[in-house]
């Protein structure tokens, strides 16, 4: 069961004010959303900076303030969009390296493509290497390894 | 067991901006105590639900975003200050588990990490009238001590601050192990459905009963 109580009356933000505030605090909603989108995106990708400063809150912002709050996340979503945007381009990039690795190792002798590049978690990475070393770099029989996950934790020594 | 919700009081130029902005208490009879191992138990489960890919895309489940929001809608990086739900999910990740602590803290956690509603707990001897949400008065301070700014978002009975809004509980109205009855207090926000706010009381309030 919900009971209700009145609430004390106190009111010192301007009328005229109210509905430029609603709007602010839509506008910042929105902006927070898209962030939170752009956010879950980039992971697992490092080194995105999507931190926009608070204000010392909680506390009920002043109309500029909310403008400052408002015009941070709307610069920090595009900022963000468009690394992501480089970012994806340089990961497709990288992706199309592999295949070409793939195809023509010999062509790409020693070249190292890792997770990260294409914007994958784990450490794996493909690396074109001779067959049976220097034997292999003298016939040129060159292959790509594919090396598999993360080394396993060592102990850091008595 | 039956619990009586109630809607506290929201200040008039708060209720202006965050018509949604809304405090449900309930007054429970219960004693703070350690926690029985069926919710320690029920905590090593919670832990284990939570992965890293559930905590990063945590923040566009609709009531830890809801949160997220007001966060940044009332000055706060939700990425610094984190909201008491995210807290919890670092937490989990850092450690490797939830810590327990005594039962009151425990039932809190439990609440929050299920629903994602902020739960705190108050004395209810210590207040003094239902509580709120109401902005600080000039040089007011938390439990008479931490200066307060102006403006800033408390939860408070007719006398005085009890509680920073998504922050710390003053300890002169917070739960001690002295306390025999309590306030469960949920803060609801917009995008929050009543019945999320309702739950987390229920939960927190079933806990403190095991």
């Amino acid at each position: 069961m919900l009971l209700q109580q009145a609430p004390p009356a106190v009111t010192r933000t301007l009328p005229s004010e109210r509905a430029a505030r609603r709007t602010l605090l839509d506008q910042v909603a929105r902006l927070e959303d898209e962030l939170a989108q752009l956010f879950c995106s980039i992971w697992p990708r490092k080194d995105f900076s999507l931190g926009v400063p608070g204000r010392g809150g909680p506390r009920l912002l002043s109309l500029g303030e909310l403008e400052e709050v408002r015009d941070q996340l709307a610069a920090r979503v595009q900022h963000a969009r468009r690394a992501l945007s480089e970012r994806t381009y340089s990961e497709e990039q990288y992706r199309r390296l592999i295949e070409e690795m793939l195809l023509d190792p010999a062509a790409h002798k020693w070249v190292r493509v890792a997770n990260e590049d294409i914007g994958e978690p784990g450490c794996k990475h493909w690396h074109v290497r001779p067959r049976w070393s220097f034997i292999g770099m003298l016939m040129g029989w060159w292959r790509v390894v594919i090396s598999s996950g993360c080394p396993l934790a060592t102990s850091h020594g008595p | 067991m039956d619990l009586q919700l109630e809607e506290g009081w929201v200040e008039q130029e708060l209720a202006e901006d965050f018509p949604e902005l809304g405090l449900v208490h309930t007054p429970l009879d219960a004693r703070p105590s350690k926690t029985p191992p069926q919710v320690k138990q029920r905590l090593r489960a919670l832990a284990d639900r939570y992965t890293g890919g559930k905590v990063i895309h945590m923040r566009q489940d609709a009531v830890p975003w809801a949160y997220r929001v007001f966060s940044r809608q009332v000055g706060i990086d939700p990425d610094t200050d984190r909201t008491p739900v995210e807290r919890i999910a670092v937490e989990r990740l850092r450690h490797g588990g939830l810590k327990s602590e005594n039962l009151v803290d425990d039932a809190l956690t439990i609440a929050i990490a299920e629903t994602g509603v902020p739960v705190f707990a108050l004395d209810a001897d210590k207040l003094v009238g239902p509580p709120g949400l109401r902005l600080a008065r000039p040089g007011e301070r938390l439990a008479g001590v931490r200066p307060l700014s102006a403006r800033q978002l408390v939860a408070a009975d007719e006398a005085r601050p009890v509680a920073i809004v998504l922050g710390d509980v003053a300890h002169d109205a917070g739960v001690t192990w002295d306390t025999e009855r309590m306030r469960l207090c949920a803060l609801r926000v917009k995008g929050v459905p009543p019945i999320a706010v309702e739950e987390a009381l229920w939960i927190a309030a079933e806990t403190l009963y095991t």
